[in-house]
């Protein structure tokens, strides 16, 4: 690597590097410009495609950490064309090698682009260079990326690392990996390390390809055995997930299902705007995402949300009430149909106001990603909140129902209007509060789905049915009926989908559903004598 | 029906005479004459008169006037379901589309060698699907003769089973309404796999002619035309005669009152197992007229909105009078082929008030507004 | 002079004055036919708005043959039936030299046997699975030679990874069935066998992507796997945010999308999905004179007629096809001194345009399709692709792919 020039820059570097020396094996920015750490030469190989993926290999064998900095920017996509070659720190261009600002048009930059393949590879080399600055936090970040995907180039830099590590936990993950990378060692006491290594880390694709090689007994045997434990251990994970799309699938649709549940027992008109109260709730949560938008406290904006999907949703369905369903009081076969004009008439007006077109929501940063249980199972952080939510939902519905006095009149006027009416109840306001409140509810629904799917004008028309379906399903009135109902059809859906396929499990769902009915008339649970009568 | 029921019933005031018509002389002058100028005058004016000539009927009229009165039949059928029995469907588009999709395999078969792979035996989407044969509910379909009974038999025989299912653990109401729109949308899902053998998500298209007669001649579109007439016509009279016997008194008192039906001794079961399995192959049958005109069927005529719309569509001219859904059809299709040219983002809005407007403020509908018939 | 005889005088002055502008106020008009309600309206309202910015282009320049364009739009509120009901109205009642229109091939296909019965024109500006000619079509979109084959090509090649196994993952209908069975075939004859390929299917409007992905993590435990996507439009979002979420990176497995463009990607945050594919023929982010000529247009269009969306508004490779087929017709007829259909038929033979692509595009002699480059683009952090691969020159259209068999028999006339 030492090129003429190098040896004659390179005090001058290391000159200028004293600076910035400390405050970067630090990580800390006390410097704002520390300067790079490679010569003119280096960094127009880097930049070159053709020679980019040799350069990035030398630095990393010779676990060269000035070059890290600049091997993050061109991961990062800051690198643009020179000469000279520009780098953009956090909005402000400058010379990659002085670090001297520099006052380009942004239009006329050309970004040095790279590719899934080098992205790969360098993505390992800072993660490896890494190792050798940063906090125990960094390092042990970079310990795990390079554990995932190991290759024989970075190993100088893990043993250099691990002579010097401090962190006992770093150093373990480091160790593995070296073990790991020793799958072609001549040594075949180092391969069964390495074959031991790879089975605590599930890697199946590396004990594959080398059983294809192998020839040692011992260490066939051992790479055999190890890809039997681990298929297992892919499939008790492949159940867990199963398990958990299941409810997780299940927690969506009680979410959806919930406020319809409650206004069909209270006053058995089944709203087909329904799905649109959904997508009201949706739109409420992406305008409160756009009023965040930019600022600091972006990732709590579904905080803000939740209210304001509960309140939009909760209006409109008032709204719906009031002018639709209390006229058609006793009818609810109109109300059926008259509930899915609205429904038409809410999509246009949404489809109007905000476009045709899908619109954006970004999840806050703690809902993107998953939490890893087992190497091979990664459970989604917003799949896992919306089933604590909807128990939350769930608990809170309860609680309304069963500590409130709106919930004792709710009750009351469920189980027998006449005579709730008789008592002094005024029912059409019980109607109208309930309404607003199963309204609100789907609201919520509406805010957990932005965050796993579209938001569009449409969004509702999905899940009317199977709404319908858990409602029926479940029975009238009571509360375990939906849930149940809920977390069953989920259950049962996921279970089908992986040999059916998406398309016959949800027709099964569907007649299995129907089937049910002819059966068992008042669903699950039902409260006595309610079910089937209707105006 | 069980014919001991109707031993032991108490003298029940019968409508008049024997001699009764079905209606009053002004109403049938006004049925014939729509039906003259749709049958008659249309056919003329398309085949007779040059294009250039102002009083010439484009083919694009001869058409859309075959697609409404085949909805118009569809409406009918939900009518007799609904107004007079009481029972709201919101999967008829099922049967509708059935019947569609049963004459659809008879075009497909009658490309024979002129559809894009010039396959003699099979359709298109089956060759590139890569299939080397028909599958066995494809046997004969290139028999006019059974795929018309297909077209009958299919809805018929799945609206029999669920209607038999359904009405006997008595399933009614909104149940049995939420029951129906999962009904066809299972059967539309269904339809949109390819590996069904219907075509999938594409359905059948490009067809080319029915018995032997090529289906973009101006002769075989009137021809279509005039068996669209004469089938609305038909069930029309069909439907009035049934809702003004015996038979249609029962449907009736099981609208208003089912329970008190029962425990008069009749079965109300059958009653509306009988009306239900004749409203679907009616349906069915509209279906068949209807795919040769539009040229194409494909799953989404099994979509949930398409089954409200029909129910929409007797509401709107009026439930339990036989002439409102006509009427009712001819006002929604009408307006929904001129608002989506005119004013295409209007024409939601418009739909969707119109439902609430009528079920609000019109439960008669449009004909109730000038048209009210005394019944006993 | 007489009452009557001024009366007579005043009656043919009138008569002469009706009918002289009645002859004056001649435009030629144009077709629109694009869902603009129900669920192809988030693609399809795009191209519409992009097919009357360029109507009014062309028309701020002269118009055609003196006259001017008058675009006749209508919503076929994405009802296969209403499509053939509107493109006969279009044809019969509003007499329109051409039609811009469609989308999904069900559309399609739909209008097809008005246009051949009718002798109209239509331009179809959507990549599609091929297996079709119509003399009444001109095909702006790419076929699977243009999109597909190439975008497999990369991914097997080292730049693109190196991918052995192929996950072929599709929306149930004709054109990820079609080229589904392209690719099988492709991939054969390089030597990939069935055991490493494998063909699922989801039903349209599908949101729930965990059994997917678990599936394709499953499937990438076997070697260097890719996921080849024909997903259609709506659903790419949950399955990419399923994707993102549960940790499959474009550095593990790739995804290449034939339905993803820029105005798919504004409905998602893109930082989870850098690195995964898109083929197109076209993307917003390439940089030359007439791509920057055309955003800017678009945009100004956007602001003037205060689109939904604003600045936020993308261009994709749909509307720049829309755009080349309008102008390549007008350039058309212009040459034919006419709009009939059969002189404008074989005017277009030939016909080149600079395309916002930066290539110059050809409409092929025979076979109706275009000449169109090649692009490979991986997604970016900020809804954009930067494009890595692309072909130097525009290649020819095969509709008829020589992967299906039969198709040797078909001349690519």
């Amino acid at each position: 690597m030492p090129s003429a020039e190098l040896r004659i820059r390179l005090p001058l570097l290391l000159l200028v590097f004293a600076v910035a020396a400390s405050p970067a094996a630090a990580a800390q920015p006390l410097d704002p410009h520390p300067r790079p750490g490679l010569d003119a030469v280096t960094l127009d190989r880097l930049v070159d495609p053709e020679t980019r993926d040799e350069t990035i290999a030398s630095l990393v064998e010779g676990t060269d950490v000035r070059a890290l900095p600049l091997l993050r920017a061109l991961l990062e996509g800051n690198l643009y064309r020179g000469p000279p070659v520009l780098l953009d720190r956090q909005g402000t261009l400058e010379d990659a090698l002085t670090g001297a600002p520099a006052q380009v048009d942004r239009d006329q930059l050309e970004q040095v682009t790279i590719n899934n393949r080098v992205r790969k590879t360098l993505e390992r080399a800072v993660a490896a260079l890494s190792l050798l600055q940063g906090t125990p936090a960094e390092r042990l970040e970079a310990a795990h990326v390079l554990q995932e995907n190991p290759s024989a180039e970075v190993l100088p830099a893990v043993q250099k690392a691990l002579a010097a590590e401090s962190s006992g936990e770093v150093r373990e993950t480091l160790r593995a990996t070296v073990a790991m990378l020793a799958l072609a060692s001549p040594d075949a006491g180092q391969r069964l390390t390495a074959v031991e290594e790879l089975r605590k880390a599930h890697a199946k694709r590396q004990l594959m390809q080398r059983l294809e090689v192998e020839q040692d007994p011992a260490v066939l045997a051992a790479l055999r055995e190890a890809v039997r434990d681990v298929d297992l251990a892919l499939q008790r994970a492949a159940m867990v997930g199963l398990a958990f799309s299941g409810l997780s699938l299940g927690s969506i649709l009680l979410l959806a299902a919930l406020g319809l549940a409650i206004t069909f027992g209270l006053m058995g008109v089944i709203n087909m705007a329904h799905g649109e109260l959904l997508m009201v709730g949706a739109y409420a949560t992406w305008l409160v995402q756009a009023a965040f938008r930019g600022t600091r406290h972006f990732d709590w904006y579904l905080l803000a949300a939740l209210p304001a999907s509960f309140l939009a949703a909760a209006l409109v369905g008032a709204l719906l009430e009031i002018t639709v369903v209390r006229k058609l009081y006793g009818r609810p076969l109109e109300t059926l149909l008259a509930t899915w004009g609205a429904s038409l008439l809410i999509i246009q007006a949404v489809r109007v106001a905000f476009g045709a077109q899908n619109v954006e929501v970004s999840n806050p940063s703690w809902m993107s990603g998953g939490v890893t249980l087992l190497p091979d199972l990664v459970l989604p952080w917003n799949r896992i909140v919306i089933l604590l939510f909807s128990a939350g939902v769930l608990l809170g519905v309860w609680l309304l129902l069963t500590r409130t006095r709106l919930g004792l009149l709710v009750r009351a006027v469920t189980q027998d209007r006449q005579r709730a009416a008789g008592l002094g109840v005024r029912t059409p306001r019980v109607d109208l509060l309930a309404f607003a409140i199963g309204s609100g509810i789907a609201g919520l629904g509406g805010c957990a789905l932005s965050q796993i799917g579209n938001v569009g004008p449409e969004l509702g028309q999905g899940f009317i049915v199977d709404s319908f379906m858990v409602v029926v399903l479940g029975g009238v009135g009571q509360l375990a009926g939906t849930t149940i109902a809920a977390a069953s059809l989920g259950v049962v859906n996921k279970l089908l989908e992986p040999w059916a396929g998406a398309v016959m499990a949800k027709i099964v769902v569907l007649v299995f559903v129907i089937l049910f009915i002819q059966r068992r008339p008042q669903g699950l649970f039902a409260l006595r004598g309610r079910a089937l009568e209707e105006g | 029906m069980s014919t001991a029921s109707v031993a032991l019933q108490p003298t029940v005031v019968e409508p008049a005479s024997p001699g009764r018509r079905l209606y009053p002389r002004p109403v049938w002058t006004i049925i014939l004459a729509v039906y003259a100028v749709l049958a008659i005058g249309m056919p003329v004016l398309h085949l007779l008169v040059p294009a250039g000539s102002a009083l010439h009927v484009s083919d694009y009229t001869v058409t859309l006037a075959g697609k409404i009165l085949c909805y118009a039949t569809v409406a009918l059928a939900m009518d007799l379901v609904w107004g007079y029995t009481g029972i709201l469907s919101l999967g008829h588009g099922l049967f509708f589309a059935l019947g569609g999709y049963a004459m659809g395999m008879y075009l497909m078969r009658a490309i024979g060698r002129d559809g894009v792979y010039g396959d003699p035996v099979l359709p298109d989407f089956m060759v590139f699907l890569d299939w080397k044969e028909l599958p066995w509910y494809w046997t004969g379909s290139n028999h006019l003769l059974q795929q018309a009974l297909l077209v009958v038999l299919v809805p018929g025989l799945l609206a029999f089973v669920f209607g038999w299912f359904a009405f006997r653990s008595r399933i009614r109401g909104v149940y049995f309404s939420i029951i129906t729109q999962a009904l066809t949308y299972a059967a539309m899902l269904l339809f949109f796999r390819n590996q069904t053998g219907f075509g999938g998500n594409n359905g059948f298209t490009d067809f080319k002619r029915i018995l032997g007669f090529p289906l973009a001649s101006p002769r075989t579109r009137v021809v279509l035309l005039v068996l669209s007439a004469t089938l609305l016509l038909s069930v029309l009279v069909a439907c009035r005669a049934l809702v003004l016997s015996k038979v249609g008194r029962v449907l009736t008192a099981i609208r208003d009152a089912e329970d008190r039906v029962r425990f008069c001794g009749y079965d109300p079961v059958s009653f509306k197992l009988f009306v239900w399995t004749l409203s679907a192959a009616i349906c069915g049958i509209a279906g068949a007229l209807y795919v040769p005109q539009v040229g194409i069927i494909n799953p989404s005529e099994m979509s949930p909105a398409n089954s409200v719309e029909i129910a929409i569509a007797v509401a709107l001219g009026g439930r339990g009078t036989l002439l409102g859904p006509i009427l009712g059809a001819a006002l929604l299709h009408g307006a929904k082929s001129v608002l989506t040219v005119a004013f295409p983002e209007l024409w939601l809005f418009v739909l969707g008030l119109m439902f609430i407007l009528v079920t609000r403020w019109l439960p008669r509908g449009v004909l109730g507004l000038f048209w009210r018939e005394d019944r006993t | 002079m007489t009452n009557r005889g001024l009366g007579l005088a005043v009656l043919a002055c009138a008569l002469t004055l009706s009918a002289a502008p009645a002859r004056a106020e001649e435009t030629i008009k144009v077709g629109i036919l694009h869902s603009l309600s129900g669920t192809m309206a988030i693609s399809e309202t795009s191209l519409k708005d992009t097919a009357l910015m360029t109507i009014e282009e062309i028309n701020a320049s002269g118009g055609v043959l003196g006259r001017k364009l008058e675009p006749v739009v209508v919503d076929p509120a994405s009802n296969w039936p209403l499509f053939a009901e509107k493109a006969r109205q279009l044809l019969t009642k509003d007499k329109v030299a051409v039609v811009f229109g469609c989308w999904t091939s069900v559309s399609r296909k739909s209008v097809l046997p008005v246009f051949e019965e009718l002798n109209g024109l239509l331009f179809y500006p959507v990549q599609y699975e091929g297996e079709e000619l119509s003399q009444n079509v001109f095909y702006t979109g790419a076929a699977p030679n243009q999109q597909a084959i190439p975008a497999v090509e990369y991914l097997m090649s080292k730049e693109g990874g190196g991918a052995t196994r192929f996950f072929l993952l599709g929306t149930d209908y004709v054109y990820p069935r079609t080229t589904n069975k392209i690719l099988r075939a492709f991939l054969h004859s390089k030597g990939i066998t069935d055991k490493d390929i494998q063909e699922t299917y989801t039903p349209f409007g599908h949101s729930d992507y965990q059994t997917i992905v678990a599936q394709i993590k499953a499937f990438g435990a076997g070697g260097h796997t890719a996921v080849i996507s024909t997903i259609n439009g709506d659903s790419n979002v949950p399955f990419y945010k399923e994707l993102g979420n549960q940790g499959l990176k474009a550095t593990d497995i790739p995804v290449v999308a034939f339905s993803v463009g820029e105005e798919e990607l504004r409905g998602i945050d893109t930082k989870p999905l850098v690195g995964h594919l898109a083929a197109w023929n076209y993307f917003m982010s390439v940089k030359n004179p007439a791509n920057t000529a055309f955003i800017k247009k678009w945009k100004e269009y956007v602001k003037k007629n205060g689109l939904p969306g604003g600045d936020a508004r993308v261009t994709n490779d749909p509307m720049e096809a829309t755009y080349v087929g309008i102008h390549m017709w007008a350039q058309a007829a212009k040459k034919a001194g006419t709009v009939k259909v059969d002189a404008v038929r074989s005017a277009m033979s030939g016909q080149t345009f600079t395309a916002p692509s930066g290539f110059t595009l050809k409409m092929d002699e025979t076979n109706h399709h275009l000449w169109k480059p090649v692009m490979i683009g991986e997604v970016q952090g900020n809804g954009q692709f930067s494009v890595v691969w692309k072909t130097s020159k525009p290649i020819r259209a095969q509709p008829w792919s020589p992967y299906i068999p039969g198709n040797e028999k078909r001349a690519q006339r």
